[in-house]
């Protein structure tokens, strides 16, 4: 008898403790699922976002890949930034995201990067990577993150798929890619233009700039998800991310923000 | 499933090297924390216990700083084997021979342990030395300590995914163990494969603890 009661009295606790965490986060928190590529200017956006409107936003990074599989798989996520449009779309097809929601927030460049200090007259990293002078070459997972399959269309285009495959090195999403040649482990690497252009600092490490023709466009679209299709701070945040002020933060971090 | 081969050898392979390299290791770590008298034993068990409670993360972190090339670790390597430590499966078994450490040397210590000073007094007074008496009256008795060693240190090999993933770069068929494939078939909504990588881990894990309990049964401990 005492048992049962002291076991009714600990799910009550329970109960009442999670309601009290849920409810806080109903009223003005968005919770954010953001490709890892985005992380940087996510946080002054997210600064600029809070600052006008008071709500707050939590933020989850990783690859475009998991977050999609996170978010199939029921995580409390009210609004996804995608590195592509693919998932997005698939979401709403699934009827997870809501139709006529998915918006593209920036468009995003490649570029290629070695560790250190440039020393003048050696070869840029586009040189070294044609004439194979790299020991390893990172770049994101093909499958899970959409610059790692944009990195993949780049080395087809140059026909070095073959030369370079015995060297590649995959990070699982676009920030542990950048560790990997930020740490000097790899050589050379695919990484986001917004992961070495900080507005205000010079960058981390040389790097050439991918042209835009050697892939797809890497157009990333933001989208609703529909259990939180009621959720006025997250809608609010969509719209923010359309008005001059965020675009040009996103454009700052070396995107082309949308017209 | 034939697409897992590859990673479920290379899985097999890292965790029997590692495991060969810890008895090696282990064996005389654990010997000398069962028998030394200095104060600094509580220190030097806590270092080689500190892998159960850091975070994967953390070593694996640490390994990517030390890995570097511009490091001298990470360059001495480069300069002798031509490669770097990172990606590659030198750089992984150095990482989970430092994760599987204290299931290598606690048990080992234990056993030692227990088998205490007479046996040793008894070969060491019919004239053996130090070396013999250790192999032919210490390891028999500790036999049941070097089967749990063995198995928990292979078995926690083959469970390894944090460290690996931080410094593997997921290489088909040179760092993408078994636990990295099935992050990747479980990223890529690929359940049909995941399900049957976790399956066969499981099994696999379960197959190992069973053996090694059975094996220990039939061994009982020889108290000294």
């Amino acid at each position: 008898m005492a048992r049962t009661l002291l076991l009714r009295l600990a799910v009550a606790l329970l109960a009442a403790l999670t309601a009290a965490l849920g409810g806080q986060a109903r009223a003005d928190i968005v919770r954010l699922a953001v490709a890892s590529n985005f992380a940087e200017p996510m946080q002054t956006l997210a600064e600029a976002f809070s600052a006008g409107t008071g709500h707050t936003l939590i933020i989850s990074n990783g690859s475009t890949g998991r977050l999609y599989a996170q978010i199939v798989n029921g995580a409390p996520f009210d609004v996804f930034l995608a590195a592509d449009t693919v998932r997005p779309a698939r979401l709403v097809e699934d009827g997870l995201a809501v139709a006529g929601s998915a918006q593209t927030y920036a468009t995003g460049r490649l570029a290629l990067m070695e560790p250190g200090d440039a020393t003048a007259g050696t070869p840029s990293p586009l040189q070294r990577l044609q004439s194979g002078d790299y020991r390893r070459l990172a770049l994101a997972s093909p499958d899970l993150a959409p610059y790692g399959a944009a990195a993949h269309q780049v080395l087809a285009h140059l026909d070095l798929q073959t030369a370079s495959a015995s060297r590649q090195v995959f990070g699982e999403n676009i920030g542990q890619t950048y560790a990997f040649v930020a740490t000097g482990n790899a050589d050379l690497g695919f990484v986001a233009l917004s992961q070495i252009r900080h507005p205000g600092s010079a960058p981390a490490g040389r790097y050439d700039l991918i042209p835009a023709g050697w892939h797809d466009p890497i157009r990333q679209d933001a989208v609703l998800l529909e259990r939180s299709n009621d959720n006025e701070a997250a809608r609010a945040f969509l719209d923010f991310l359309a008005l001059p002020e965020a675009r040009d933060i996103i454009a700052a971090h070396g995107y082309e923000a949308p017209e | 499933m034939s697409e897992s081969l590859p990673a479920i050898l290379l899985t097999v392979q890292l965790a029997l090297v590692t495991t060969l390299i810890l008895f090696v290791i282990g064996t005389p770590l654990a010997w000398w924390l069962a028998n030394t008298r200095t104060r600094f034993k509580p220190i030097v068990e806590a270092v080689t216990a500190l892998p159960l409670v850091l975070p994967p993360t953390v070593i694996g972190f640490y390994l990517l700083i030390l890995f570097n090339p511009g490091s001298a670790i990470g360059g001495l390597w480069v300069r002798l084997a031509g490669d770097t430590l990172a990606f590659s499966l030198s750089g992984l078994v150095i990482a989970s021979v430092i994760y599987s450490l204290p299931f290598m040397v606690q048990p080992l210590q234990t056993a030692f342990e227990r088998v205490g000073q007479a046996p040793r007094d008894a070969a060491a007074s019919l004239g053996a030395s130090p070396l013999d008496a250790f192999v032919s009256v210490v390891m028999p008795l500790s036999l049941r300590g070097f089967i749990t060693a063995g198995g928990l240190s292979f078995i926690h090999t083959v469970g390894e995914f944090g460290v690996v993933l931080m410094v593997g770069g997921n290489i088909p068929g040179r760092t993408r163990v078994v636990s990295i494939a099935l992050y990747d078939h479980v990223e890529t909504l690929d359940y049909a494969s995941a399900h049957a990588l976790a399956l066969g881990l499981v099994a696999a894990s379960l197959s190992v603890l069973v053996a090694v309990f059975l094996i220990n049964r039939r061994y009982p401990v020889h108290a000294g």
